[in-house]
């Protein structure tokens, strides 16, 4: 089946087949990666516009680095839901750098549905790269890439995911990625942030962490951010370390070939040990390079490229 | 004025146990049981063959928009979608701008409603000073400038020892106090319902227990004080069991439910459409099917729409930064018909009850009865008629619908006020 989106906005509906295609067409870019010459045509003469709405530095980073190795043009808009300050509202916003020519929208939102209201009233395709709570989806396409890359087939494995869950668009995506590959999938973290809303989702909602680690192939932490929207769900951030931290005797309890990721930024002490995330079995730095290829798969197709076209493009 | 003639119209009308075909007679604005023979010669004759005649509607929840607001509604646009939609009263909420917390604001307002509405339009003050939650609002002036009751709807009183004091208070003047009840501190940034689809959308919910916690309060402040608080929409399951114990009690309490809330539920938020965002928020079908268990039994005592404009291009945004809000007037009777009559077995005289002689008798309206010598305010309707409603056709200056472009069924047919026909054939006037 050929690849037909022109938006991607959740990996909630997306089916298997697709996220395969994506990974796919990944694994050919990380081969070009790899080359001295890391550019490719593909998207010469296509202009993209980083519509950056939140703080964000890696993300924003990867989209830029990965539209520049397929050889678009990329501008960046940034601001802080930010003409909204000047009263200015995101259809008018998207509308007037649709009118400048842009061919393709990555945003990034506080307000989650934001990508898709975009979708619906722009003719170019906007890509999702965060909004709000609701998914970050290439981010659970690049953590799903990455995990495939180390355990093969993710079908009966056991996925971990430990932290914020309840604010976080990347647990989200995560979430419906795993579970159409067939991985079960454990939330675990205070009650507060891992409610048991998610479990129609298809996940297991634990906060018994002992647990939930126990045989686990993939633990995925999540950034507490307790100044900002997690404040006032737990006491402290020492309690949290205290009761939900990974350290190396609960990283013990993991299944002994199990990989650690993390999104980023970390807390270095806070929702991991430091030693533990420069470990051998982490492999936070390698879902930053995957970021990279993901995002090149992501923008080539929605701009209508097929996976099998990939190599004979450059 | 011309006396009126109805004829063969299914009469309902539930203040004198009437259900019966006939004709209903008006000379001088008022319901008479008959005319004489010259009278009905000259008499405006209307077939009605077919069709439902009941009073004319009351809704006792609306939000006309003036002053301050006159971009989203006005007290002639919304009394117009009013008549459309077969009312001929309404009570509209304070919560304009500036709010209705002083006399000068309310004789502003009313003078509007003579000047500009085409049926009776009733208005509200505050509770409180500029709906701020902090101080009683003069409530002895707004009810000599001619309040039916005070409310900070949109908003909720706080604090219990304020709305304590404005129980006592309002109950001087016999004034109901109408409250929005939503325990702010739970709510915060909350756009929708707390459950499974908020968890799956992102979106921030709003914990039923925030109307639950207040609708508690009320009972008991109303038990302490023995004020009359009426509850305004009530969304949650608990809360409706909440006030059936209360009433069984003979607590001084009542309640509304929206046609909103006995039609949909948050799974309508799934596409982000702002036009299911209003406050309180579509819940799950546990609640929608509690709230119609409680209209049935009587535990929630009338229907009410929060007709709530705002323009296109304000509810064109992101779902969080959106206002709360939804039509109602032209589709309320629809709505009702279909949910409650057609799919939950209400008889047709429930649902009109629940439109028309329990709201006026809620906040003691002379409105609700084709009784001999009553107002003539009347209704007619075809129960079955289905029809598109174009909310961008409609007579509110806003078209913020969910059930814009859907197929209703149920239909106004003329609408009568004081014995005049305002709406007829899909015109005013």
């Amino acid at each position: 089946m050929p690849w037909t989106r022109h938006h991607l906005i959740t990996l909630e509906e997306l089916s298997l087949h697709e996220i395969e295609q994506i990974h796919a067409t990944a694994a050919a870019f990380k081969k070009i990666l790899g080359r001295s010459v890391k550019k490719v045509p593909a998207l010469r003469g296509k202009t993209i516009v980083n519509l950056f709405l939140e703080p964000s530095t890696r993300t924003r980073m990867a989209f830029d680095m990965a539209a520049k190795r397929l050889s678009a043009d990329v501008i960046a808009f940034d601001g802080s839901s930010s003409s909204t300050t000047k009263g200015e509202t995101l259809r008018d916003t998207a509308e007037n750098i649709a009118a400048l020519g842009a061919d393709m929208i990555v945003i990034r939102h506080a307000a989650a549905g934001s990508p898709l209201y975009l979708s619906k009233i722009l003719g170019i395709p906007v890509i999702n790269a965060g909004d709000g709570s609701h998914e970050h989806p290439t981010q659970g396409l690049l953590d799903t890439f990455t995990m495939r890359e180390h355990l093969g087939s993710l079908k009966g494995r056991k996925v971990v995911i430990l932290g914020d869950i309840l604010f976080s668009r990347v647990a989200r995506s995560n979430i419906h990625a795993l579970v159409k590959f067939g991985a079960n999938v454990t939330i675990v973290g205070p009650s507060t942030l891992v409610p048991r809303t998610f479990e129609p989702l298809g996940v297991t909602v634990s906060h018994d962490l002992r647990s939930a680690l126990s045989d686990a192939d993939v633990v995925m932490l999540l950034r507490i951010q307790h100044e900002r929207q997690t404040a006032g769900m737990f006491p402290s951030l020492g309690e949290y370390t205290g009761l939900f931290g990974l350290n190396k005797t609960r990283a013990g309890w993991l299944n002994p070939k199990a990989i650690i990721m993390h999104p980023g930024p970390i807390n270095r002490g806070v929702e991991i040990d430091s030693e533990l995330a420069d470990g051998d079995r982490s492999v936070i730095l390698e879902q930053v390079t995957n970021g990279i290829a993901v995002r090149m798969a992501v923008l080539y197709l929605c701009s209508g490229g097929q996976p099998e076209n990939v190599v004979s493009s450059d | 004025m011309p006396s009126l003639h109805i004829q063969n119209a299914r009469v309902i009308d539930p203040a004198s146990k009437r259900d019966s075909v006939g004709d209903l007679f008006i000379k001088d604005g008022k319901i008479v049981a008959s005319l004489s023979a010259t009278e009905k010669k000259k008499a405006k004759k209307i077939d009605a063959q077919g069709l439902v005649a009941c009073p004319g509607l009351v809704d006792i929840h609306v939000h006309f928009r003036e002053p301050g607001q006159m971009h989203k509604e006005t007290i002639e646009t919304g009394s117009r979608a009013a008549a459309a939609g077969g009312f001929t009263s309404v009570v509209c909420m304070p919560n304009t701008a500036p709010v209705a917390d002083t006399a000068g604001t309310i004789q502003q307002i009313k003078d509007s409603i003579a000047r500009t509405a085409c049926i009776k339009v009733y208005q509200t003050g505050c509770i409180t000073v500029g709906m701020k939650g902090q101080a009683l609002a003069p409530i002895g002036s707004l009810k000599r400038a001619g309040v039916i009751a005070i409310t900070d709807d949109g908003d909720c009183v706080q604090s219990n020892d304020l709305m304590r004091r404005a129980c006592e208070y309002a109950k001087m003047f016999d004034l109901p106090l109408m409250d929005h009840c939503q325990d702010h501190s739970m709510t915060v940034g909350a756009v929708m319902n707390e459950g499974a689809v908020s968890t799956r959308l992102g979106l921030k919910g709003w914990p039923n227990a925030a109307e639950d916690i207040i609708v508690s309060r009320n009972v008991i402040l109303a038990t302490y004080t023995g004020a009359h608080i009426h509850m305004q929409h009530i969304s949650s399951k608990n809360s409706v069991e909440i006030l059936r114990r209360a009433k069984a009690r003979g607590i001084s309490v009542t309640a509304e439910a929206t046609p909103h809330h006995i039609a949909l539920t948050d799974e309508a938020c799934g596409t982000y459409d702002t036009h299911f965002k209003m406050n309180p928020p579509l819940r799950t079908e546990e609640d929608r099917l509690a709230i119609i268990e409680g209209l049935r039994d009587g535990t929630l005592d009338i229907l009410a729409t929060d007709h709530a404009p705002h323009t296109d291009y304000e509810k064109d945004k992101e779902f969080d930064y959106a206002p709360n809000g939804i039509l109602g007037l032209e589709t309320a009777l629809a709505v009702s018909l279909e949910i409650l009559v057609r799919k939950n077995k209400f008889k047709l005289a429930t649902v009109v009850d629940l439109f028309t002689r329990k709201p006026a008798q809620l906040l003691k309206l002379e409105a609700g009865t084709l009784a001999v010598g009553a107002p003539a305010d009347i209704c007619l309707f075809d129960p079955d008629e289905k029809w598109t409603y174009d909310a961008k056709a409609g007579f509110s200056k806003s078209s913020n619908s969910p059930w814009h472009g859907q197929e209703l069924r149920g239909r106004v047919k003329t609408t009568i006020v004081n014995g005049k026909v305002v709406f007829a054939n899909g015109k005013i006037g």
